[in-house]
C-alpha cells in the first residue's frame, strides 16, 4: 500500500513538473521559434539627424513583439524600417542590415517586400472606395485572378469584421466606426495574406471596446502572421505581446519575454520607464 | 516630482509594519505568558488578536485598490504581491500567538514541569527572525532576509530537542502529561512562526531582486 502511494505521488510529481515545463514560454522556445526579422547593426538618418543607432533585434515568426520608450525614441522609425516606408520620407537614410526570412530587404523589390510586409497605421485610413473595393484593391493590383468575392470574405473574416458588415458592403468605408475602420484597414492588409504585420499604435484613437476585439485578433492572427506592434500603452503590450523590445534615445536597452520584462526588467532604465519613474 | 502611486506604496509600507510590530509584540507577550507564569499578558494577546485581523483586511484592500487602479509593473508589482503575501504570513503569526496565548492560560493551572531553558532560545530565535525579516521588508535588503532563512534550520533543531524532552518527562511522570502536551504545542507554534518569517524573508528576496526562492529544487529559469 505504503509502495502504490509513493508510486502515485512520483506520477503526480512527474506530471506537475511536465505540465509546468509544458506552460513555461521558455528562453530556449524563444530559440527554438524560428526568426522572421535579423536585424543587425541598424543605424537610420534623418539628412543629418540620426534617430537610430546600432540596432539589434531577432524578431521571432508568429509571435507579436511589442516596441515600446518614450514619444520620440525611434520605435516608429524603426517598425517603418522594417518594410522601408521610411522611403517615402526625402533624406532619409538607412545603414545595417535588414533581414526577412535571411534576404536583406534593402535591395528587394519594394512592392513585393510591402505586399509580404502589411503596414496598419494609428488613424484609419480607409480608401475613399466601398468596403469591399477597400479590400479587393491590394488584390486587384497584385494581379489576383481567383474569386475575388471569396478572399474579400475570407480577409473580413480574419479580422473579425464579416459578420458586422456582410450586408453592407458596397456601402462607403467611411460610413464605419473607427473602430471597424481600423479593422477594415487589417483586412485589406491581410488580404494579400502578407508574412508580417507591423502595426503602429494601431488602437490609440479606440475605445476599449474595440482595442479589446483588435488584440483578440492579434492573437488569433498569430497562427499565420509575425506582428510588430509599437504602443505607448503599456497595458496593452503586457496582454497582447510575446515578446517586448524598449527603446530609449534611438538605442535599444533591453528586449526580452514581455512576462520577464514587464516583472523583472533587467535594465535600470527599463525599470524607470515602465514603473513612470523616468525623467 | 513624486507621484502620489509613490506616496501610496509607502503608505501601504507603513501600515505593513505596523501590522508586524503588533504580531511581533504578540508573540512576544505570549511567551512570556508561559516563561513568566503571567495570565495577564495572555489575556492581552487573545484582546488585541482583532486589531491584527482588521489590518490583514484594511492591507488586503489597500493592495487590491492599488493593483485595479495603478496596474503596476516592475519592481512595484512585485512588491505588492510581496506584501499581500506577508499580510497572510503576519495575521498567522498572530494567529500563532492567540494559540501560545490559549496554551499559557492552560499551562498556568499546573504545576510547572521543568526549568524553561531551550524555550526561551527558540523564542528569542523565532522572535529575531520576525524582527530581522520586517528590518528587511524596512530597508529592502535581501542579505538580511537570507540570514533569517539560515536560522529556521535551529529553531526546528531546538523543536525536536525540545519534543524529545518533554516526551521523557511524560513517560516518568502522567502527572505532567496534561502541561507538557501544552508545552509541545507551544514549540510547534513558534517553530510555524519561524516558518513565516521565513516566507516573509523569500518575499523580501522576491521584491527586491525579482528572486523566487521559495523552493530552490524546482527550476523556475
Amino acid at each position: 500500500m505504503a509502495a502504490a502511494s509513493q508510486g502515485n505521488n512520483a506520477t503526480a510529481a512527474q506530471l506537475a513538473h511536465q505540465m509546468r515545463v509544458a506552460e513555461r514560454p521558455s528562453a530556449a522556445h524563444e530559440k527554438e521559434a524560428s526568426v522572421r526579422f535579423e536585424i543587425s547593426d541598424l543605424n537610420f538618418y534623418y539628412g543629418a539627424k540620426q534617430a537610430v543607432f546600432g540596432l539589434n533585434l531577432k524578431i521571432p515568426k508568429n509571435k507579436v513583439t511589442a516596441l515600446i520608450g518614450p514619444s520620440g525614441c525611434g520605435k516608429s522609425t524603426f517598425l517603418r524600417t522594417l518594410n522601408r516606408m521610411n522611403e517615402t520620407i526625402r533624406n532619409t537614410r538607412v545603414v545595417g542590415n535588414i533581414l526577412l526570412d535571411g534576404q536583406s530587404i534593402l535591395n528587394m523589390d519594394v512592392v513585393k517586400l510591402r505586399r509580404r510586409v502589411g503596414m496598419v497605421f494609428q488613424r484609419p485610413n480607409p480608401f475613399p472606395k466601398s468596403i469591399y473595393d477597400n479590400v479587393a484593391y491590394g488584390l486587384r493590383i497584385n494581379g489576383y485572378s481567383g474569386r475575388l468575392d471569396d478572399l474579400v470574405e475570407h480577409s473580413l473574416k480574419r479580422a473579425a469584421l464579416w459578420e458586422e458588415v456582410k450586408d453592407a458592403l458596397h456601402k462607403s468605408a467611411f460610413a464605419l466606426s473607427g473602430g471597424q475602420q481600423q479593422r477594415l484597414c487589417i483586412a485589406r492588409a491581410l488580404a494579400v495574406d502578407p508574412e508580417v504585420l507591423l502595426l503602429d499604435e494601431p488602437c490609440s484613437a479606440l475605445d476599449p471596446v474595440t482595442t479589446a476585439k483588435i488584440e483578440e485578433l492579434m492573437f488569433q492572427l498569430k497562427d499565420s502572421c509575425t506582428m510588430a506592434i509599437v504602443t505607448h500603452n503599456m497595458q496593452q503590450a503586457a496582454r497582447a505581446s510575446d515578446f517586448t523590445a524598449f527603446m530609449l534615445d534611438g538605442k535599444l536597452i533591453e528586449h526580452n519575454e514581455t512576462s520577464k520584462l514587464f516583472t523583472t526588467p533587467q535594465d535600470p532604465r527599463t525599470e524607470a520607464y515602465i514603473t513612470g519613474r523616468f525623467g | 516630482m513624486e507621484r502620489h502611486f509613490e506616496r501610496d506604496l509607502e503608505e501601504l509600507k507603513q501600515r505593513l509594519l505596523w501590522m508586524g510590530s503588533l504580531a511581533e509584540r504578540a508573540v512576544h507577550q505570549a511567551v512570556h505568558a508561559v516563561l513568566d507564569a503571567d495570565e495577564h499578558l495572555a489575556e492581552t494577546v487573545l484582546g488585541e488578536e482583532d486589531a491584527i485581523n482588521e489590518m490583514q483586511i484594511e492591507i488586503d484592500d489597500r493592495v487590491q485598490r492599488l493593483l485595479a487602479l495603478q496596474a503596476p509593473m516592475a519592481a512595484d508589482l512585485r512588491f505588492l504581491l510581496a506584501v499581500s503575501r506577508i499580510n497572510g504570513d503576519l495575521e498567522r503569526i498572530g494567529d500563532q500567538a492567540v494559540n501560545i496565548a490559549q496554551s499559557a492560560m492552560r499551562i498556568l493551572r499546573h504545576p510547572q514541569v521543568k526549568p524553561y531553558v531551550d524555550l526561551p532560545r527558540m523564542s528569542e530565535l523565532a522572535e529575531g527572525m520576525v524582527r530581522d525579516s520586517l528590518n528587511a521588508v524596512v530597508r529592502g535588503d535581501p542579505e538580511l532576509a537570507r540570514s533569517v532563512l539560515q536560522r529556521d534550520d535551529q529553531v526546528d533543531r531546538l523543536r525536536d530537542q525540545l519534543f524529545r524532552e518533554l516526551l521523557t518527562y511524560m513517560m516518568e511522570n502522567s502527572a505532567v502529561v496534561f502541561a507538557a502536551f501544552e508545552l509541545i504545542l507551544v514549540a510547534k507554534n513558534l517553530e510555524r512562526i519561524g516558518d513565516h518569517a521565513t516566507n516573509i524573508a523569500e518575499d523580501v528576496i522576491y521584491f527586491v531582486a525579482g528572486r523566487d526562492v521559495r523552493h530552490p529544487a524546482l527550476d523556475r529559469r
